[in-house]
């Protein structure tokens, strides 16, 4: 049994100047860098599944650069927008690797912060706000993003699948895409009470149909032009079609390509927004 | 009376229409221990919620530490360790790293929040699980594992929010004791209660809330003694009789209650008033002489008993 050291317990007028300055100053750095904590704090979680991290990272792309890259383009000997096969569907899987990293991470640690888990209020109670635990959640998936990306990456330029200089470019693409989708998301499993299977619906009816119809496997325009719109709608496609501007040179107009970017940007912004809101206000209730 | 480190006047929450706390006022002192004694649903964890500079007030005025918390609240939860009612340690995290992790959140460097991590770990009897999973810790672990946390950047006040609910008799001595230790220390313990012993050990003064209300305010001891006698007999009688005899009771005690399963004799010598019972020929089926207890001054202000 042993005592600890205790200094704040001493009772001491707080009402002195030089307290009050210290109080005030205790807040200052959590203020300015909660953000990050709360980012250190999910990445120290992470540890835990490390392992799995890394084996789905190496095996992923693996399994699909060999599946489809080297196994279906056989069956596609022509160039699709002027690439080979391998060519043209490596930056939309690079980026739809991303977006499934942000749809496991914005979805179930999310709902777990507040119900299962509920770190959140614990980060409440201590000096951290609704905002930092947005923007470390975000700081957190765009880390745990990253080298997911990155091994993909590698194993592209491996297989030769990306020819222009300007490729490395499409890590960040990716993680960009990713994000936009995965704060969409976030936007929508902040606000979720009760887990009535909100999650596999988000899975089956959200990233499979825009995996599908995102112009991953073929361009869109193959599509009936009245399933054109899901490519347009989907963040995947911008992102997937940026992807393709850097590895290969798509040679989109600049204006598509400056809607490639805005889109994604704006839609992302606008959940980070609401995620930040929702959040402030079911702690602060 | 050195300035108070929490000054609440006017307190109120609402949500929609239901008031959950109701205008409350009070103050605490520095190293006083204050406690909120009321029943669930009374609106403590709320009053705490707001004090923990968390909930946002719906009016009144509220002071913690001289800073308002509305302009800031980072500032004022620096200083505060939180205790709350469901444990809300990471149970991905391992013991030790629960409170690395929450010491960054108040920006203490981590070669510093590893040292004071190891301290907090032997004050709550938890050196030898620093590694365990969260999981694999008992209920009273856990609970004194939530309190290490709140230590961890040296707090001037403690806010505890029904510290030994769900916890054995022994989990729950453990923890007192762990608590009187701090409040020998001169830490400012705010704690919530709906079990009267826990109000009488550790409380130097506390307010009885209920329905977001103040009923009444004092120590523990003075409340006893404005809102019950010093004594009390329990009769039973069976619960079919109850009521029946409590008319032949008349003339014994100051005071009487009859609950539903038994009779409360408010007195100052309760042997006494046993003998005047049996000397009526009245026959409970068991009988019982005790001291009063902030449960009589609870059910005296509001009629009902703290835990029903």
């Amino acid at each position: 049994m042993t005592d600890i050291d205790h200094a704040g317990a001493s009772g001491a007028d707080f009402t002195d100047l030089g307290i009050r300055e210290a109080i005030l100053r205790a807040g200052a750095k959590p203020r300015r860098w909660g953000s990050w904590y709360v980012a250190e704090h999910r990445i120290r979680a992470m540890r835990a599944y490390l392992q799995t991290l890394v084996v789905t990272s190496v095996g992923n792309p693996l399994v699909y650069l060999f599946g489809l890259g080297v196994g279906l383009a056989r069956l596609v000997p022509t160039t699709v927008d002027g690439a080979s096969y391998l060519q043209f569907v490596a930056p939309a899987l690079l980026a739809s690797a991303a977006v499934t990293v942000a749809a496991e991470e914005c979805t179930y640690p999310v709902l777990m912060g507040f119900k299962w888990n509920p770190i959140f209020s614990a980060m409440n109670a201590a000096p951290i706000s609704g905002a930092q635990i947005t923007n470390g959640l975000v700081i957190a998936v765009s880390v745990r993003m990253l080298p997911t990306v990155a091994i993909y990456f590698i194993f592209m330029l491996l297989f030769g699948a990306v020819p222009s200089a300007l490729g490395v470019l499409a890590i960040l693409v990716a993680v960009f895409t990713g994000m936009s989708v995965g704060l969409l998301i976030m936007a929508y499993t902040s606000t979720i009470i009760e887990d009535r299977g909100q999650m596999a619906l988000i899975q089956r009816f959200g990233i499979v149909p825009m995996f599908l119809f995102s112009g991953t496997f073929f361009p869109i325009t193959q599509l009936p032009i009245y399933l054109q719109w899901i490519g347009w709608i989907s963040p995947l496609w911008h992102g997937t079609q940026l992807g393709r501007d850097v590895t290969y040179g798509l040679g989109e107009p600049t204006w598509l390509v400056a809607v490639h970017i805005a889109y994604p940007l704006a839609l992302g912004a606008f959940g980070w927004w609401a995620t930040a809101r929702t959040i402030t206000r079911r702690l602060n209730a | 009376m050195p300035q108070a480190v929490i000054t609440a006047s006017s307190l109120t929450k609402k949500y929609k229409d239901f008031v959950a706390v109701d205008g409350i006022s009070f103050e605490v002192a520095p190293g006083e221990s204050f406690g909120l004694l009321g029943p669930n649903g009374a609106g403590k964890s709320t009053t705490m919620r707001m004090v923990g500079a968390v909930s946002t007030r719906t009016s009144g005025s509220l002071s913690i530490l001289g800073l308002d918390p509305n302009d800031h609240g980072p500032e004022i939860r620096s200083q505060l360790g939180v205790v709350p009612q469901q444990d809300n340690l990471d149970q991905e995290l391992r013991v030790r790293d629960n409170l690395i992790v929450y010491g960054r959140y108040f920006g203490i460097p981590t070669k510093q929040v590893a040292k004071r991590a190891d301290e907090l770990l032997e004050f709550a009897q938890l050196g030898d699980r620093a590694k365990s999973r969260v999981d694999d810790l008992s209920g009273g672990m856990k609970r004194r594992l939530t309190i290490a946390r709140a230590l961890v950047n040296d707090p001037r006040i403690l806010l505890l929010d029904e510290p030994t609910t769900g916890l054995d008799p022994q989990a729950r001595h453990i923890l007192w004791d762990r608590l009187f230790r701090l409040k020998e220390q001169g830490t400012t313990l705010v704690l919530t209660t709906h079990y009267m012993d826990e109000a009488e050990q550790l409380c130097d003064r506390l307010v009885v809330v209920d329905k977001g209300q103040i009923m009444a305010e004092g120590s523990p001891a003075a409340l006893i003694r404005e809102y019950s006698t010093r004594e009390v007999v329990e009769v039973r009688f069976g619960s079919d009789r109850n009521a029946e005899v409590a008319v032949q009771l008349q003339g014994i005690g100051d005071r009487h209650e009859v609950l539903p399963d038994r009779i409360l004799i408010y007195s100052e010598n309760g042997e006494a008033e046993l003998a005047k019972i049996i000397a009526r020929g009245l026959e409970p089926l068991t009988s019982l002489v005790r001291r009063s207890s902030l449960e009589d001054v609870f059910l005296r202000l509001t009629g009902r008993s703290l835990i029903e």
